[in-house]
């Protein structure tokens, strides 16, 4: 069978990954400005989970594209098949690196990452202020460069389904059975 | 001469061993004091960047040693600005009106591989009894005391009622201390 579709897990772990993503960007953006209180440790807290569970989907996913192929691009120009391809490499290299060098940043300062509170997850690196800052600002630039990706890749979908009329959004919405 | 030498510093010599020699502790030395806090399962162990102390200790008769410490509670370095400002103010360690807290001995048995303290901790103005297990070795930098007691830092009045459930009650305090001459 030559798939047109995506798998159902594939679809799954995309739309997964997609709300957890936006959950992890929104409160790393709030959160930095946040004046010290509960509130603000906690949604710390909060968003180390959430970024640890996009790293998890996202070496699901990683493993379910290896032995999965996915459908064929629609028909588009060279330059845009290109172009999908470099974002999509990008995307899947980013969903790994942003969360882990949070990780790192987080452990530099001192604090363990302690999934959900309950799983204590090993330490990447021992306390230290100026790899603390370092990391920070490499996670920092990463994060936004992912909020980029993000978007470009979101204007490109609607792009081809509305103004192309290819019908691109309906393959995240419908799977081979 | 030679002998009445002899005579003079046989007792001396005697003085010295009797009377344990005072080691001081500081930071430059090696020493280490820490607290770990933990919220929300996450244990953040963060150091006293500043505190002194003096150990009298010696081994052939250990009930006679005494122990002192005392460090700064301004110095406690989260290793960010912010959450070090926090930890300063009045509902914490209240570093204006309380610079110090303190740990002095009042009796010290001797366990296999140290010694165990038990003295007055003056943190807040507040003065609990604490028993600490104390673990001596040797270093080429000096005598090693090392060991860690846990505290309940409302039993100092320490912290924040909004950070009730946050942050937990107890506080594990751990020190390496090399006793310099």
């Amino acid at each position: 069978m030559t798939a047109t579709y995506y798998t159902r897990t594939a679809v799954t772990l995309h739309w997964l990954i997609a709300g957890f993503i936006l959950a992890a960007l929104f409160m790393g953006w709030t959160m930095t400005d946040m004046a010290i209180s509960p509130a603000r440790l906690k949604t710390y807290n909060y968003h180390k989970w959430v970024g640890i569970t996009v790293l998890t989907l996202a070496l699901l996913r990683l493993l379910w594209r290896l032995t999965h192929r996915p459908p064929a691009l629609l028909p588009m120009p060279r330059w845009q098949r290109f172009a999908a391809r470099g974002g999509h490499a990008l995307l899947y290299g980013l969903m790994l690196v942003v969360p882990t060098s949070g990780w790192i940043y987080s452990n530099a300062s001192g604090f363990p990452v302690v999934y959900l509170g309950k799983l204590p997850l090993p330490n990447l690196v021992a306390r230290d202020k100026v790899l603390a800052d370092r990391w920070h600002e490499v996670h920092e630039v990463l994060a936004i460069t992912l909020a980029i990706v993000v978007a470009l890749h979101v204007l490109a979908a609607l792009q081809h389904h509305f103004v192309h009329k290819d019908n691109t959004l309906r393959r995240m919405f419908q799977w081979r059975h | 001469m030679r002998n009445r030498l002899t005579w003079l510093a046989l007792p001396l010599a005697f003085a010295g061993l009797a009377w344990a020699a005072d080691l001081n502790i500081t930071p430059a030395a090696g020493s280490k004091v820490t607290a770990t806090f933990k919220q929300e399962g996450v244990a953040v162990e963060s150091p006293f960047t500043k505190f002194t102390g003096r150990i009298a200790y010696d081994p052939a008769k250990v009930t006679a040693s005494t122990a002192l410490l005392e460090v700064e509670t301004g110095s406690f370095d989260f290793g960010d600005a912010a959450y070090n400002a926090e930890v300063r103010k009045k509902s914490w360690f209240d570093s204006a009106t309380y610079p110090k807290a303190k740990f002095q001995s009042t009796s010290i048995q001797a366990v296999a591989g140290g010694f165990q303290a038990t003295g007055q901790l003056t943190v807040k103005g507040k003065v609990q009894t604490v028993t600490v297990p104390v673990k001596v070795s040797a270093s080429a930098a000096g005598t090693v005391f090392d060991g860690s007691f846990t505290l309940s830092r409302k039993a100092f009045g320490i912290g924040d009622p909004v950070w009730e459930g946050t942050v937990d009650d107890k506080v594990v305090v751990k020190f390496h201390l090399v006793g310099g001459k």
